[in-house]
C-alpha cells in the first residue's frame, strides 16, 4: 500500500514538473495516428480496389496484363510492409534515400521527422489496411453487384455508390483496430528522433532517473487514449447504421395481415386489393355510401 | 402483335463442359408478357441471366430493336437499363433507404436530376404500395415488402422490357399475394415482361405466351390456353399434371 502511495506522489510530481512534455508527446502520438491512418485507409483503399477489379477471359490482353501486373506488385507490397517490423522500415526509409540519392532526399529537420514518420506509420497501415479492404469488399453479397449491374451501373458507380459503402461500414473494426495499434506502435519512431509519447518518457527519465513512475504514467496515458478512441469508433459506426426505426408516412395497403388470404389457384385473391375496389372506396369515402349499395 | 423488341436466336451457354441452355429460340414483342416454366434446373434462370448479358452466352445471338447486343462494342450498361430485372433474392442495396434505392440508377445512369428521380420513384413506389416505406432500410421490409420495392427499382428506370427471376420464390403464400397483384397490374397495363415462375395459375391467367423449358432446351411454346390445356410434348403434360388436376 505505501508502495502505491509513493508511486502516486511520484507521478504526481513528475507530471508536474514535465506534463508540458508530456502533453506534447500525446500530442504528436495522436495526430501521426490519425493523419497516417487516414492516409494508410486511403492507401489500403486503393490497393483492395485494384486488387478487385475483375477482368475475364474475354477482355483485351493488355488489360488482363496490366490487371494481372498490379494485383503482383499490391501483393509484393503487402507482404514486404506486413512482414517487415516498423521499426526497421523507419530506419531503411529515413537513412535508407538520401543514402540512394546521394541526399537528393532529405528529412532534415522538424518537418523532415515529420513528414518522414507520417510516411513511415501510412505505408505500413496501408500494407495492413489493403488485405482489409479486400476482404470489406469480397464479403458483400455478389447479389448487390448483380442488382447494381442491372439497373445499368458500370464498374465504377458500383463501386461507389453500391459495394464501397458497405465494405467501408464492415471494415470499420478493422480501421479502429489500425487506429489503436498506431496510437501504440508510433512509439517506434523515437528511432529516427520523432518526439512522441513514448519519446517524452525517454528524455524525461533521462533527466531525473525516475524510469518506473513515469513508466505509469505512459501506461495510464496510453490507455486513455486508446480506451477514448474505441469509444469514439462505437459512436462512428452506430451513427453509421442509421437508426434501429423508421417512420411510416402512411397505411401499406397491399401486404395482408394473416389468414385473409387465399391461394391464387384457388381464390379470388385480388378483389379487395384490386383498383376497382380501391376506387370504391375512395369515392365512397368523398361521396358517402348508399344503402343497399353493396 | 406489336413492334418486335427483343429476339433470342440459337443462344447456347455451357459452364465448363456442362451445356445449361441449347438452340433457345423466341422473340418478344411489345406488350408481351412471356412466362418461363419448367423444372428447376432446366435453365430458366440461366436463359433470363444471359438475356441481361449478367452471364455471358456461350453462342447465339440476342437482338434487341434489330441490334445483336452480344456483338463486341455495344453499350451493356445502356442496353441494361433498358432491360430491367428483378430477382428472386431482391438484391436491395443494403446500404441505402427504400426511396434511395428507387433513385440511385435514375441519378447516376439516367443522368436525371434528384427532384426528377425522386418524382418519378415516388410514382412507381406509389403503384406497389410501398410509398409509406420510403425511409425504411431493407433490411427493416419483409421480403413481399422487399420484392415490391425491387420492382419499383425496376420500374423507376422507365425499362423497355422487366426480367423477373422467380420473384415470388422466395415468399411465403401469403406475400406471394402481393407481388403477384402488382405484377398483375403491370401486365394489364402493358408493360413487356418475362417471366421466370413456378406460380402456374398466374402464368396461366397473365402471360400472352407461355415457354416450357426442359433439360436446357425449348420443349414446347404457345398460348397459354395450348400450353395448360392441350400440352402436346409428354415431358409438358408430365411437369403439368399436378396442376391441372387441380
Amino acid at each position: 500500500m505505501d508502495k502505491l502511495v509513493k508511486l502516486g506522489q511520484d507521478m504526481a510530481l513528475l507530471w508536474e514538473n514535465y506534463y508540458p512534455r508530456y502533453l506534447d508527446g500525446i500530442k504528436n502520438t495522436l495526430i501521426l495516428a490519425l493523419v497516417a491512418t487516414a492516409i494508410g485507409c486511403v492507401i489500403g483503399l486503393v490497393c483492395g480496389i485494384l486488387n478487385t477489379i475483375p477482368y475475364a477471359k474475354h477482355d483485351p490482353l493488355p488489360k488482363r496484363f496490366i490487371l494481372k501486373l498490379v494485383r503482383v506488385i499490391v501483393r509484393i507490397y503487402v507482404e514486404v510492409f506486413r512482414g517487415t517490423p516498423m521499426m526497421l522500415q523507419a530506419v531503411f526509409i529515413f537513412y535508407g534515400l538520401p543514402y540512394f540519392t546521394d541526399g537528393g532526399v532529405q528529412f532534415s529537420g522538424y518537418s523532415g521527422m515529420w513528414i518522414a514518420s507520417i510516411i513511415i506509420v501510412s505505408i505500413n497501415t496501408g500494407a495492413y489496411m489493403a488485405e482489409s479492404v479486400r476482404g470489406g469488399i469480397i464479403s458483400i453479397p455478389v447479389g448487390q453487384t448483380e442488382g447494381a449491374k442491372a439497373i445499368g451501373m458500370n464498374h465504377v458507380q458500383t463501386m461507389t455508390s453500391i459495394i464501397l459503402p458497405q465494405a467501408l461500414r464492415n471494415i470499420m473494426p478493422q480501421i479502429g483496430n489500425n487506429f489503436i495499434i498506431n496510437v501504440k506502435d508510433t512509439s517506434v519512431m523515437f528511432i529516427i528522433g520523432f518526439t512522441e509519447f513514448f519519446a517524452s518518457h525517454r528524455y524525461i527519465t533521462g533527466v531525473n532517473n525516475m524510469y518506473f513512475p513515469s513508466a505509469a504514467i505512459e501506461m495510464v496515458g496510453y490507455l486513455i487514449m486508446t480506451l477514448v478512441a474505441s469509444f469514439i469508433l462505437r459512436k462512428i459506426e452506430k451513427h453509421m447504421d442509421g437508426p434501429a426505426n423508421f417512420e411510416l408516412a402512411a397505411g401499406d395497403t397491399l401486404t395482408m395481415s394473416a389468414g385473409t388470404y387465399s391461394h391464387p389457384s384457388k381464390g379470388t385473391p385480388f378483389d379487395e386489393h384490386s383498383k376497382e375496389h380501391q376506387e370504391r372506396v375512395s369515392q365512397e369515402l368523398k361521396y358517402g355510401r348508399n344503402r343497399g349499395d353493396r | 402483335m406489336g413492334e418486335m423488341i427483343l429476339q433470342v436466336n440459337h443462344l447456347s451457354k455451357s459452364f465448363g463442359n456442362n451445356e445449361v441452355l441449347r438452340d433457345i429460340d423466341f422473340t418478344v414483342s411489345k406488350g408481351d408478357v412471356t412466362c418461363v416454366i419448367g423444372p428447376s434446373g432446366s435453365g430458366k434462370s440461366t436463359l433470363l441471366r444471359c438475356i441481361n448479358l449478367l452471364e455471358t452466352p456461350s453462342g447465339g445471338e440476342i437482338v434487341y430493336h434489330g441490334k445483336n447486343i452480344m456483338e463486341r462494342g455495344v453499350n451493356v450498361t445502356s442496353y441494361r437499363a433498358k432491360v430491367g430485372m428483378v430477382f428472386q433474392s431482391f438484391n436491395l442495396f443494403e446500404n441505402m433507404k427504400v426511396l434511395k434505392n428507387c433513385m440511385v440508377g435514375q441519378t447516376k445512369v439516367l443522368k436525371r436530376s434528384p427532384e426528377q428521380a425522386r418524382d418519378n420513384a415516388m410514382k412507381y413506389l406509389e403503384k406497389v404500395g410501398m410509398a409509406p416505406y420510403i425511409n425504411a432500410k431493407p433490411k427493416q421490409l419483409s421480403g413481399g415488402q422487399k420484392q415490391r420495392v425491387a420492382i419499383a427499382r425496376a420500374l423507376a428506370m422507365d425499362p423497355e422490357v422487366l426480367l423477373f427471376d422467380e420473384p415470388t420464390s422466395a415468399l411465403d403464400p401469403e406475400m406471394v399475394g402481393e407481388v403477384l397483384s402488382v405484377m398483375r397490374d403491370l401486365a394489364q397495363e402493358g408493360m413487356t415482361m418475362i417471366v421466370v415462375t413456378h406460380e402456374m395459375a398466374f402464368a396461366r391467367d397473365v402471360s400472352s405466351s407461355v415457354v416450357f423449358m426442359s433439360d436446357g432446351v425449348i420443349c414446347e411454346a404457345g398460348p397459354p390456353a395450348q400450353i395448360f390445356q392441350n400440352p402436346r410434348e409428354q415431358r409438358t403434360q408430365e411437369f403439368l399434371s399436378r396442376f391441372r388436376q387441380q
